[in-house]
Formats: structure tokens, C-alpha cells, sequence
């Protein structure tokens, strides 16, 4: 059947892209142009307002004199120790979600999600009635064991673990849906032929539940780069992250231009590293990879 | 799979450990809310247990304030990222077009994107364009992030959707606004749901991107924020109490319409 070309036009196809079109225009106006925007703005002369001036690389120059290297630094670290231990910490429970539980694994995703809802800030805070001086687990060892602890708050691993809990979902449900992907008759057939568990787990489970590990690991690792509440109520100021530099630069030093070209920088080296995990670790590829 | 039972075991263990400590942080929350004395300290004797801040947050005009500027953050945060989900969902899942795969991948971008920078990306992008940052433009920024989560939510329904129902009613002489509203919409209906309330609790929670988008206006996350890091004060487990209870009021109150409005169906289509 022939179609007049104006019907051909209106087919499908166009409605597809007509659809996305509120999308886009809420991209382009809502992330787009903000984030070109940023870039600019790093370019503008230190403490101005206005945007149509000559551009100038001063910012750039004043971030290399100064300290920031370390915040950058701080957070990078960070965000790879978070990475770590949630990697560690979710592996099991998502194997037992995706392969051992079954009305028990939905109860746990059920109240895991739930907990999305609460905001973190609360979830935090939690934690901070919990450890400080004379908190449920200070006040528990006084009381019970006799072992007087100052407040737990304040130091480094207070923030990991805040960043730990915070980001846990969003680690351990890549990791459910990759470990879901593991058939398990080649677990089986790898037992049969005498594998030891570690073995099993090293030569099968990790390869083939390689995208969901990668997925987790980008998620937590972007997240948790830009973290800013947990160093600041679980840490004190004990350690100053690179988003709360740049918020400083906003807020308290009003200088927007040096803030805009730190956030440059971060959104760059943000955007290298995931770029650089995924040209490893071709998603692609590990999907379709058999093991050997 | 075969497991032993000894393995159970030892997961159902591992899983009850990670979900205790899941949920200290909460359950430390709620005991200090009911601690009578200013300066929380724990194990506290049962006479101190008392409900004051509950009712001086509920009496408070200013927590009221914050409460009803989050609401209708979340409020057109919903209603947008609803409408803009419910079009590129088809665009996602069920039309085939050309540039679908890219728009597939571009959906995800703004969540693996770090938030707090967004935010401030937002609102040089407001100063440029000489508007005042406010509740709205807060609303704007959570519709920015929300909008791929909604997008993927309805999606998940659009990819079952049955294409032959819209074909018949095209055949059947249909216009393409009466197959949409008649056919699309109510087939997405539990799919658009659900995006409703992932987007209207996660508005409801969000901190990172109202910190730099309310301007004057001020949400309940980020006053519980700026109480937070000035020291403690009782009121604060009490109002994150409140708004954690808010958040399943509000959810509930949707799944209740769910499911009123699919049992009248179900009774229309049994009595036709």
C-alpha cells in the first residue's frame, strides 16, 4: 500500500520524535544551557556579577595557587573508599535477594526503597543522635557495660559511613539485577566439575554480573563526588569536599566566577573518570563475554 | 538453585545485621523525638517520654510555612515531570524513530549527574535570565532530575503496552486525540501513578538541589539542615518525624484513589 509522503511524514517516526520533544526542550533549557552557562561563567573576571565580559583564565589560575587540589583530592578518595566498601557490603545481600530469598528478598527491597523517601538529611541525623556524646550507643555502653565513650562524630569515618548508608540502595539494586543475569545452571555445571566456591565466584558470578557491578559503581562513585551533607553534619569540618568548596565560593565568599570554574573542573574530571570506566569495561562486551 | 540450609541461614543473618543498622539512624530519630529534655541523652526513664515537640512543630508557624512550600514544590514537580514522563515514555518504549537509541541513553544523563552542581548550574542560569529564584523555579530544578526517573517508571508499563488496541481504534476511525485519551492514558494509568508518587516523595525529600534553587523560600529539608548543623535541638527529630509521616499520608491518600478508581472500573466493566 502506497502512502500519500504527507502521511509518511506524520507516521510513526515523527510522533516518536514529537514525544520526546517536551523532554528535550526540559533538557536543553534545564541542563543543557545551565551547564554552558557554568563554563562561561568560569571564564568571567573574579568577584562580578555580569556575564558579558571578556573571558579571562584568572580563575583557572588562582584554583592551580591554591589549595583546592586538596578538596579535589579528598572527595576523589572518598568516593573510591565508598565505592569499595558498599561493593563489599552489597555483594552478598544482593546475591541473596537475586538468588536465595523469595518472599523475604522483596520484603527487604520493599523496605530499603521506602527508605529513599526519607531525606537524607534525616537519615543522617540519625546517625548523629546515635554517636554523639551520651547518644543511643554512648549512653547504651554507659549504662550497660560500664565503658565511657566521648562522641563518635566528627572524624573521617563518620562521613564514610554516612556516604555508605546514604548510597547503599543505589549499589546494592544495579547489583541484584546483574547478579539476577548469572544463569545458574553454569554455577551448577562449574560445582559439578569440582569448581571450589571461590573459584565459582571469581571465574563466574563476578564476570557475568559485571554490568550491574559497573552500573553500582558509576552511580555511588558521581554520587557521592558531589556529596556535600555528610561532611559537613557527620564530619564537622573536619575534611572540606570539593562541592562544598564550591558552594563556599557561592555562598559565604559571593565569588561565582571562581566557583563556576571549580565547578568546571569537577564536572570535567567527573565525566573523565566515568568515561574511563566505561571505555574499560565495555558494557557491551562484558554482556555478550563468555567465560573461558 | 540448590541451597543448603545452613546457607540460608547465613544470608537471612547477613541480611537482618545490614537491615538492623538500615535502620538505627530511624530508630534513633523517633526515641529522641520523645525525649522530654532539651539536651538528648540516652538511656532516658520512661517519665521523660513526652509528645511537646510533636505538638510545638504542629503549632509552629514557621514549620507550617516550610511544610507548605515543600508541598507545592512537590505538588508542580509532580504535575511536570508527570506530563513530560508520560509523552517520553512513548518515545522511550513504544514508538520505533530514528534517534531513539540516543534519547534512550540522554534520558539517564541528569541522574548520573552530581546534584548539587546542577543546582548551582540552575541558578546562574536564573540570575543570567534576570529571574528570582523561588519555590517555583525549586520546582523546575526537581522536574530537571525527576523527569528521567518518571520517564523510565511509565516506560516499564509502556513496554507491555498492547500496540493492536491503538491499531483497532485507528481503524475503527478514531482520532488520534480520542486514542490517547481514551486508549493510551488509561492502559499507562498504574504505570503514571507510581511515577506520581516516586516523584512527589522524592521531591518531598530533596535537599541538594533546594539549597541553591528556593532563593528566599525555604523547604523542610533545608531548614532541617540549617538546624542540624547549628547544634541539636529536640525539635528537629520531631519535625523529621512529622515529615516522614507526611510523605506516607501522602502516598497512602494516592493508593487509596488507585484503588477506588480501579474498582469502579472493575464494577463498570462487570455490569456492562
Amino acid at each position: 500500500m502506497s502512502m500519500p509522503p504527507w502521511k509518511k511524514f506524520f507516521g510513526p517516526g515523527f510522533i516518536g520524535m514529537l514525544s520526546s520533544t517536551p523532554f528535550m526542550l526540559l533538557m536543553l533549557f534545564g541542563f543543557v544551557a545551565p551547564l554552558l552557562c557554568v563554563v562561561w561563567f568560569g571564564l568571567m573576571p573574579p568577584k562580578t556579577f555580569d556575564i558579558l565580559q571578556t573571558p579571562t583564565l584568572e580563575n583557572y589560575r588562582t584554583i592551580l595557587g591554591q589549595t583546592y587540589f586538596k578538596s579535589i583530592l579528598w572527595s576523589l578518595a572518598l568516593a573510591v573508599i565508598t565505592v569499595a566498601i558498599l561493593l563489599i557490603v552489597c555483594y552478598p545481600l544482593a546475591f541473596a535477594i537475586a538468588k536465595i530469598f523469595r518472599g523475604g528478598g522483596y520484603f527487604i527491597t520493599y523496605a530499603i526503597v521506602t527508605s529513599l523517601f526519607v531525606s537524607e538529611n534525616i537519615r543522617l541525623f540519625g546517625w548523629v543522635i546515635g554517636f554523639m556524646k551520651n547518644g543511643v550507643v554512648g549512653g547504651t555502653l554507659a549504662k550497660y557495660f560500664d565503658i565511657q565513650i566521648d562522641s563518635l562524630l566528627y572524624n573521617i569515618p563518620a562521613i564514610i559511613l554516612g556516604m555508605v548508608y546514604v548510597y547503599l540502595p543505589f549499589m546494592l539494586f544495579p547489583l541484584v539485577l546483574g547478579i539476577k543475569m548469572i544463569p545458574d545452571p553454569v554455577r551448577e555445571a562449574a560445582f559439578d566439575l569440582g569448581a571450589s566456591r571461590w573459584q565459582v565466584f571469581r571465574k563466574i558470578d563476578l564476570p557475568l554480573s559485571m554490568p550491574g557491578v559497573m552500573i553500582g559503581s558509576l552511580l555511588v562513585f558521581v554520587l557521592s563526588i558531589g556529596a556535600i551533607s555528610e561532611a559537613k553534619i557527620l564530619g564537622g569540618q573536619k575534611v572540606v569536599t570539593i562541592a562544598s568548596d564550591i558552594e563556599s565560593e557561592f555562598t559565604y565568599a559571593q565569588n561565582w566566577p571562581l566557583g563556576s570554574a571549580l565547578s568546571t573542573l569537577f564536572i570535567a574530571l567527573t565525566t573523565i573518570v566515568v568515561f574511563f570506566a566505561l571505555s574499560r569495561f565495555d558494557l557491551e562486551k562484558l554482556l555478550g563475554k563468555k567465560t573461558s | 538453585m540448590i541451597v543448603t540450609r545452613t546457607q540460608k541461614a547465613g544470608f537471612s543473618l547477613y541480611a537482618g545485621l545490614v537491615m538492623l543498622v538500615f535502620y538505627f539512624p530511624v530508630f534513633c530519630i523517633i526515641v529522641a523525638s520523645l525525649s522530654e529534655k532539651r539536651f538528648f541523652s540516652f538511656p532516658y526513664p520512661a517519665e521523660s517520654l513526652t509528645t511537646k515537640w510533636y505538638e510545638s512543630a504542629w503549632e509552629s508557624p514557621q514549620v507550617a510555612d516550610f511544610v507548605g512550600i515543600s508541598l507545592r514544590i512537590a505538588g508542580l514537580t509532580a504535575v511536570c515531570s508527570v506530563v513530560i514522563g508520560f509523552f517520553s515514555a512513548l518515545a522511550y518504549a513504544r514508538y520505533r524513530w530514528k534517534g531513539r537509541k540516543t534519547f534512550q541513553r540522554l534520558v539517564l544523563l541528569p541522574l548520573f549527574f552530581p546534584q548539587s552542581v546542577l543546582g548551582l548550574a540552575l541558578l546562574m542560569w536564573y540570575n543570567f535570565l534576570d529571574i528570582t529564584p523561588a519555590w517555583w523555579t525549586a520546582a523546575i530544578a526537581h522536574t530537571v532530575w525527576i523527569a528521567p526517573i518518571t520517564t523510565l517508571v511509565i516506560s516499564i508499563q509502556a513496554y507491555g503496552l498492547d500496540e493492536s488496541l491503538e491499531e483497532a481504534a485507528r481503524d475503527m476511525g478514531a482520532s488520534r486525540w480520542q486514542i490517547l485519551s481514551r486508549i493510551t492514558i488509561p492502559l499507562l494509568m498504574p504505570g503514571m501513578i507510581s511515577a506520581t508518587c516516586f516523584a512527589i516523595l522524592l521531591s518531598w525529600g530533596n535537599f541538594a538541589l533546594s539549597l541553591f534553587t528556593t532563593g528566599a523560600d525555604s523547604s523542610l529539608p533545608e531548614w532541617l539542615y540549617a538546624r542540624m548543623t547549628t547544634g541539636y535541638q529536640p525539635l528537629v527529630p520531631a519535625v523529621g518525624v512529622i515529615s516522614v509521616i507526611i510523605a506516607v499520608v501522602l502516598v497512602l491518600f494516592l493508593f487509596g484513589i488507585v484503588f477506588w478508581a480501579t474498582r469502579k472500573t472493575r464494577n463498570s466493566a462487570t455490569s456492562h
